[in-house]
């Protein structure tokens, strides 16, 4: 989880509110492309930060196909993690999968991708669940270059070139008041 | 992050310690529903479960929490053990330790045996029961439960009955109950209630009937003749008699109390087949619920290893 503090400083903003805007229309209407009316597909967001962006390319989805009945679920991956003992204990939130994801096409959604291992994660606590025909990854951030394990994404809102000591973080108007991404850097 | 490094006593946590346990609880019952029950996040934990008294549930209820947590575990009871032979508690344990063992979950017929454990050994310790001390993970089971059919306990009533002298149970639950906001009774034959009870804070009343229309939940505790040494009450039949909770009783309540007992019960003697098989009761809910509760106080206490 992203602890965010003062030692932290702004270098740039990735997308201010209307390129982010426009950036969710993309990827909703690049999933509504793929999967067409979802019959057989399923969007799961990964607790607790993917979860804003789940919710609105969800909310987006249904409007594009007028399908009102889209397999949604949140995974939290908290026991799944391979840093359980090194790092401080995390406070699981609610993992909520009101459906069989067997044979389902699953489109697994993070905010912000950078060395792979929370995705690792996710898709173990996702096959605890049952077998999908085919898991997907949409990301709205790709830092590429900073990747520990082999995953790639699907879809991308935006791909950015980042060093280690820098962040990125993703505001969500519902939990922060504003949607903005942005660089940060140490002071 | 709890503030302690063991789990010894509930007199120890704090009131967010307990919330977050139970929070933790609720995630570890969901993965308890799911067809695999079972999560990868203790993998390179190895626990070691040390019984030096008797016990079906609580060992049972431990080691399938610590096999769903997907962590290593290994068992040992003292009879036909090295104990007899007269290894000492520290040499017992450390030599465990010596196998790579990064957990303890201890039951002792001494009281204070975990506290005068984690003094002297490096590795987590859990307090499955300690003499007539403390039970810390049933009386959180317990509150959990209670919580379940309740909602929050603050204000709620509730009412111990049985050998409260001898009952770690007891203990760990009126210490649990108080920082809870939970007001508590205590019930029994004079004898079994020890005599500066109420100074934490708990009401005596001695009348186990007027005690039920007092309260919400009742907790009926088990006899345990094993730690009586000399006779505290004439026969079963007469405490049955006296302090037992049946049907009758219940029916004559103007309301429906929630029904607990910690296991095993004598059934007969403080509770009657037709109360402890009762839709009042919830007693397995409280073994179920046993599970998560070890699973979410592991997994908390996991993270506190010192790093080597």
């Amino acid at each position: 989880m992203f602890i965010f503090d003062s030692k932290y400083t702004s270098l740039k903003t990735l997308l201010n509110n209307d390129q982010l805007h426009i950036t969710l229309q993309r990827l909703a209407h690049q999933l509504v492309e793929n999967h067409l009316s979802f019959k057989d597909s399923a969007i799961i967001g990964i607790q607790p930060r993917g979860i804003f962006l789940s919710d609105r390319i969800t909310k987006m989805v249904k409007q594009i196909t007028g399908n009102n009945k889209i397999n949604y679920g949140r995974l939290d991956i908290t026991f799944y993690r391979d840093d359980v003992q090194t790092r401080d204990i995390h406070v699981p939130s609610d993992t909520d999968i009101p459906f069989s994801i067997e044979g389902k096409n699953v489109i697994l959604i993070d905010d912000v991708l950078h060395t792979g291992r929370t995705i690792r994660s996710a898709m173990d606590a996702l096959i605890d669940f049952g077998r999908p025909k085919k898991v997907e990854l949409l990301v709205l951030i790709d830092r590429r270059f900073s990747r520990e394990l082999p995953v790639q994404p699907d879809y991308v809102g935006q791909t950015v070139d980042t060093i280690l000591t820098q962040k990125v973080k993703v505001y969500w108007k519902e939990k922060d008041g504003k949607d903005e991404v942005v660089l940060l850097d140490k002071m | 992050m709890l503030s302690v490094k063991h789990l010894l006593g509930i007199k120890e946590l704090n009131v967010s310690d307990i919330e977050q346990i139970f929070q933790t609880a609720d995630n570890f019952k969901q993965v308890l529903q799911r067809p695999i029950k079972k999560v990868p996040t203790l993998r390179d934990t190895t626990v070691a479960n040390i019984f030096f008294e008797n016990s079906t549930r609580t060992r049972l209820s431990f080691e399938l929490a610590e096999k769903r947590l997907g962590a290593d575990v290994v068992n040992f009871s003292a009879s036909g053990s090295s104990v007899s032979k007269g290894e000492t508690l520290i040499d017992t344990v450390n030599n465990i330790l010596a196998m790579k063992v990064d957990m303890v979950v201890m039951r002792h017929s001494a009281s204070g045996a975990p506290w005068f454990l984690a003094n002297h050994i490096n590795a987590g310790i859990i307090n499955a029961g300690d003499g007539t001390n403390e039970h810390p993970t049933q009386a959180l089971l317990d509150a959990y439960s209670m919580r379940e059919k309740l909602g929050s306990l603050k204000g709620k009533r509730v009412t111990i009955i049985g050998d409260i002298m001898h009952s770690r149970v007891a203990l760990s639950n009126i210490f649990c109950m108080a920082k809870l906001g939970a007001e508590v009774t205590v019930s029994g034959p004079p004898t079994l209630i020890p005599k500066h009870i109420a100074s934490l804070g708990v009401r005596v009343e001695y009348n186990v009937k007027k005690a039920l229309e007092w309260c919400d939940v009742a907790n009926v505790l088990r006899i345990q003749l094993e730690r009586q040494h000399k006779p505290l009450f004439s026969t079963l039949r007469e405490y049955a008699l006296y302090y037992g909770v049946n049907r009758q009783m219940l029916d004559s309540l103007k309301k429906d109390i929630i029904i607990m007992h910690p296991g095993p019960i004598n059934r007969g003697v403080e509770l009657n087949s037709d109360v402890a098989d009762s839709k009042q009761s919830i007693i397995l809910d409280q073994v179920e619920n046993g599970v998560a509760i070890r699973m979410s106080v592991i997994y908390l206490l996991s993270g506190k290893r010192e790093m080597e």
